[in-house]
């Protein structure tokens, strides 16, 4: 028991006190204002008690163990990187991974039911509507709060044009990627010279302006009763049953998501993707080095957006229904966290992060009506135990061999 | 002129409104560049706090005057506590952070809080207790301003007055600018900047639940989701002034609080916050650290 | 003996990570499932939380008496958010956990979503509270039933009642750009505008949750409308009444459905006096409906919220006609629904071919000392 010392035991009864204080009028006490009639609940009291100290000193456990571990890190020179790396980064363990992996991803909706299958689609399109948003965020450090704005852009192209032009799945799914990379640089170009938190209000705003117009200008867009009887994405004319289409989904969405993570990871090597970097690390010494800023920044929000609208498209053909209240605030928020949970400017970190908040609020559901209460408090754990996200984006570092009778050297020698 | 004359009442009035929550975060702003989304929340627990504490005393038959004072009095201690809390459980240790995750921590105690409020109190909308009395004097103009946006313009007023002297005169209103310009260098002067972090969050706090009891007495209602909104607005308020800068939230909630009043009374209601955000995107367009915020000039 | 509490732990263990392992596995047939599916979180639960309530209640008396025909009901109690997309999980949850019937969803938009899903597994719904007309006229749904009466039902007698017993010439038609407001509006300033007796001088939505309204408020009275219709729910209608007398202005307030609630009265006080609400008809008297809010009451130690009454009816409704039908079955239930009428708090009741209720009598009220009391 040297874990808990009695001080520790004693501060946890001093936390356990404070809240007892502060959920005091909200957890005990309850009035009807009509019948004027006051209930006290000290049950609740008690149980704010107990519950506040034993979680206090499970932290204080948790702190001491960790303080251990960072004495012994410190006396090891090596540092510990994550588990999953570990395992990734060793060739053993790699190739069976990925292969048991991939088995699992593919026979997904064949071994479960097809809620499973339809929410594991629903993930597959919040991983790459993180991968949109990572190019902004992570990789251009573009902070975004509106991000849902294109996704909107995207599910009413497809629902629009399909109501009154009667295009297909296949004939919108561009289409709608396009409209929204138009958006991305229209909100682009004025918020060119804006940076950090001023940058992320706009785009809240920007965000907020598109729901508002779809909401209020009936006329064009149904307003808030919104657009039923989209039809799901056809395959070559095939009849599908709703459990077929569900399953056809996700291996779309499978295959969109490959396409995905294919051209995100090409981008973050090419001469664009270090641009990105760089500009995110100094936009001044960015400029300097001869970089384009603001063609650069532009190319960044279209192609964020251009993601956020496919998966729009989808999204409108996967629900069949869309209306603005899909489009708030806190879907661009949930977006966002996705991006900084799984770790900034990392694809894996993208996957990891949007499969927990996804599926998250899903396997939470048989707590009932604790179920938002438990994901805000796990989003707050989250951040305060792993800070950095699960997985850092690695950098990559670039090594300059030079050769032994380079004439650099010699001139440097 | 008697229209505009109304419209511009009702446009300060809910200036007014969105300062005493955008001085929360443009002061929270101003000291850990943390864009504080539970601060909405703060605002609605404030609000719940007068509620029970208001009916109970009412209840058990205490005049009005000793409610309103007890009222107010509950509702700053434990906004306050809460503001307090929420920074030593998700902000603090996150103080050498990257700067996105105490965002992403602080949209999780948003939703946390929310469903708190939810789960144990109510769902449903409850009625506000009738604090501000229907002064008589007013009765002449009670067609253009009421009794409660009297009170509210007042209490605002004295509210700025008496924190721009607190900022400006007490030692710890000093520290907090000190460690707004510079923390390692107030660090280095002696200044405990856990300390001053933690008083800023009190403070912004304190005045969020002057803002919650105002606004539920005015409008007569809470509900455990009318933080977002207000908390949304304040914020947008905040960045208009130049976030970081309390005179230009105040300014940048008055700006806001009149165009959407004046959006709604000229144009349509429907469009008040399609204007309100543009007008935001266009002031920040030609003034990109806002009206009164100070350029950030990258030096190499 | 050691041995043997060995054994008896080992083998309750198992049963508990059994249980654990097939959450709601147990063997279909014994059981009727019931989904409830609406708003449980965010901030449109205050319209979804009561209707769990009601089922819960209903269900629990029904379980007391041994059931539908001998089969215990089961609730299956699913959040949607009122989000559509969340909806189509909601929807796919409970279809894969072989659910039978469900009461729900609350928002129209959720349910124009889900209701697809629900309709390949042929699955039963009644809605205590999507009033889109679409829902039931498209004829595109042949499962789904509603125990409210559709937008359009009830702007009629709004609309009548202000052009020709108050006689008003100019109409302000304000909501809350909710998909129930909005579409309620939507429909009244049509009918204002075909029958020619009045016109429509003002029609705005207004933000739900702003901080204050008197700008719209002011704007009404600029407008000199002799009647506001107002299209939405009880939060809002409130704040602007309230407004609306502070401002010392007498005009008529005439409300849905969404306002006709208790609530309403508690929040708005005295402003609420005079207001005029369409809504089912007067229930006072109606001993079940007195039943069931006695028995909230009870349960919950609180009144009952939103659309309590259309859901306890909802759910009355689904057990009779199990139980008449002999069955969850799409076709037998739905003419079981169609034909079979079943007492319920908003009266007796059975469904049309659409799947609308027939027998919920429409009735203007007005709010008088603090209680509705209906108008002729």
């Amino acid at each position: 028991m040297t874990m808990i010392s009695r001080q520790d035991v004693k501060r946890s009864l001093l936390v356990s006190l404070w809240f007892v204080f502060l959920s005091f009028p909200i957890m005990v006490i309850q009035v009807n204002p009509v019948e004027r009639t006051v209930v006290w609940r000290w049950s609740n009291m008690l149980t704010v008690a107990v519950a506040s100290f034993l979680l206090s000193l499970l932290v204080r456990v948790w702190l001491f163990r960790q303080e251990k571990r960072l004495v012994q890190v410190q006396l090891s020179p090596s540092p510990q990187p994550s588990i999953f790396h570990d395992l990734l980064k060793q060739q053993k363990f790699r190739y069976p991974l990925v292969i048991a992996g991939s088995v699992i991803v593919l026979a997904f909706p064949l071994l479960f039911s097809s809620y499973q299958a339809n929410i594991m689609t629903t993930a597959l399109m919040y991983i790459v509507l993180g991968l949109g948003l990572n190019i902004v965020v992570g990789l251009a450090g573009l902070l975004d709060l509106g991000y849902v704005a294109f996704y909107a852009v995207g599910a009413y192209s497809y629902a629009l044009l399909n109501l009154h032009f009667d295009l297909g799945f296949w004939a919108a799914l561009p289409v709608g990627g396009l409209l929204a990379a138009l958006f991305g640089v229209l909100l682009g170009f004025p918020v060119l010279r804006l940076r950090g938190d001023y940058l992320a209000i706009v785009t809240l705003g920007f965000g907020e302006i598109i729901r508002l117009i779809l909401e209020n200008w009936s006329a064009f867009s149904k307003g808030p009763s919104g657009i039923s009887n989209i039809p799901r994405p056809g395959f070559f004319g095939v009849e599908m049953s709703l459990d077929q289409a569900m399953t056809f989904m996700y291996y779309l969405m499978l295959g969109l998501l490959a396409a995905t993570i294919f051209v995100v990871n090409r981008l973050q090597d090419s001469r664009l993707g270090r641009a990105w970097v760089a500009l995110r690390e100094d936009e001044t010494a960015c400029q300097a080095m001869g970089i384009d800023k603001a063609g650069t920044k532009l190319i960044a929000f279209a192609l964020g957006a251009f993601w956020a609208g496919l998966i729009g498209v989808i999204f409108a053909a996967k629900t069949t229904f869309v209306n603005p209240a899909s489009f708030t605030f806190m879907e661009s928020a949930i977006i966002l966290s996705i991006v900084v949970l799984g770790g900034m400017g990392s694809i894996t970190g993208v996957i990891f992060g949007a499969l927990i908040l996804i599926l998250l609020p899903e396997y939470l559901r048989p707590l009932s009506e604790y179920r938002m209460l438990a994901f805000g408090a796990i989003l707050v754990a989250m951040m305060i135990f792993k800070p950095e996200g699960f997985i850092t984006g690695s950098r990559r570092v670039y090594r300059f061999q030079a050769q032994k009778n380079s004439p650099i050297l010699k001139d440097d020698e | 002129m008697d229209y505009f004359i109304e419209l511009f009442c009702s446009g300060l009035t809910r200036g007014a409104i969105y300062a005493l929550i955008a001085l929360g975060y443009t002061m929270v702003y101003g000291i850990i560049g943390l864009i504080n989304f539970a601060h909405g929340e703060i605002y609605m627990i404030g609000a719940f706090t007068a509620f029970i504490v208001a009916t109970v005393l009412s209840i058990y038959g205490f005049p009005l005057a000793a409610i309103v004072v007890v009222t107010g009095i509950s509702a700053a201690i434990w906004s306050s506590a809460y503001g307090y809390t929420v920074e030593k459980i998700a902000y603090k240790p996150l103080r050498n952070a990257p700067r996105l995750t105490p965002l992403i921590s602080a949209i999780g105690m948003s939703i946390l809080l929310q469903n708190y409020v939810l789960l144990a109190q109510t769902s449903d909308f409850l009625p506000f207790p009738e604090l501000i009395p229907e002064f008589a004097f007013m009765e002449p103009v009670a067609h253009i301003i009421g009794s409660s946006d009297l009170v509210i313009l007042v209490t605002t007023a004295i509210s700025m007055l008496l924190l721009t002297l607190f900022i400006k005169f007490t030692r710890l209103g000093k520290a907090m600018r000190a460690t707004a310009q510079d923390k390692t260098m107030a660090l280095l002067v002696g200044i405990n900047v856990d300390r001053v972090i933690s008083a800023t969050f009190i403070v912004g706090s304190l005045l969020a639940a002057i803002g919650g009891l105002l606004i539920a007495s005015h409008i007569g209602q809470i509900n455990f989701a009318i933080g977002f909104i207000a908390g949304i607005k304040a914020f947008t308020a905040a960045v208009l002034g130049g976030i970081g800068s309390i005179p230009g939230a105040v300014l940048g909630s008055l700006i806001l609080g009149l165009t959407e009043s004046f959006a709604t009374g000229y144009v349509s209601s429907d469009y008040e916050d399609v204007f309100a955000f543009s007008l935001l995107v266009l002031i920040l367009i030609f003034k990109p650290s806002g009206l009164l915020g100070r350029a950030n000039i990258g030096k190499v | 003996m050691e041995l043997t509490t060995r054994t008896r732990n080992l083998v309750t263990l198992a049963a508990v990570i059994l249980v654990l392992l097939l959450p709601g596995a147990a063997v279909a047939g014994d059981t009727i499932r019931i989904g409830v599916a609406g708003a449980h979180s965010g901030d449109l639960a205050s319209y979804g939380l009561p209707t769990v309530n009601a089922a819960r209640l209903v269900v629990n008396e029904v379980n007391a008496r041994g059931g539908i025909n001998g089969k215990k009901i089961e609730l299956l109690i699913e959040d949607d958010m009122c989000k559509p997309e969340l909806a189509t999980n909601t929807a796919t949850k409970l279809v894969s956990q072989g659910v039978d019937v469900v009461i729900g969803h609350i928002c129209s938009g959720a349910t124009k979503a889900a209701l697809p899903i629900y309709k390949e597994a042929g699955v039963i719904l009644i809605s205590p509270s999507a009033t889109s007309p679409e829902l039931t006229q498209s004829g595109q749904y042949p499962n789904f039933f509603r125990t409210i009466a559709s937008d359009d039902r009830q702007a009629k007698p709004e609309v009548e009642y202000v052009l020709n017993v108050l006689a008003a010439k100019k109409v302000a038609v304000i909501h809350d750009k909710g998909d129930y407001g909005k579409g309620l509006a939507e429909i009244a300033r049509k009918l204002i505008q075909d029958s020619g007796k009045g016109e429509v001088v003002l029609f705005e939505g207004v933000t739900p949750g702003a901080v204050d309204y008197s700008a719209i408020v002011q704007k009404i009275k600029q407008s000199q409308a002799d009647a506001v219709i107002f299209g939405g729910y009880h939060p809002e209608a409130s704040k602007i009444v309230s407004m609306m007398r502070k401002k010392r202005m007498n005009t008529a307030f005439v409300s849905d459905d969404g306002v006709k609630d208790n609530t309403f009265i508690k929040v708005a006080g005295k402003d609420a006096e005079r207001v005029y609400v369409t809504g089912p008809r007067d229930n006072s008297q109606n001993p079940l409906a007195q039943a069931a809010n006695a028995a909230h009451k009870k349960s919950y130690s609180a009144d009952p919220g939103a659309f309590y009454e259309s859901s306890y009816s909802a759910a009355l409704a689904l057990v009779n006609g199990i139980e008449k039908a002999g069955s969850t079955d799409m076709a037998l239930l739905s003419k079981a629904l169609q034909t079979e009428k079943v007492d319920t708090p908003v009266g007796t009741i059975h469904f049309d071919e659409n799947g609308d209720a027939v027998g919920v009598g429409f009735a203007m009220y007005q709010v008088r000392e603090g209680k509705f009391v209906e108008v002729k």
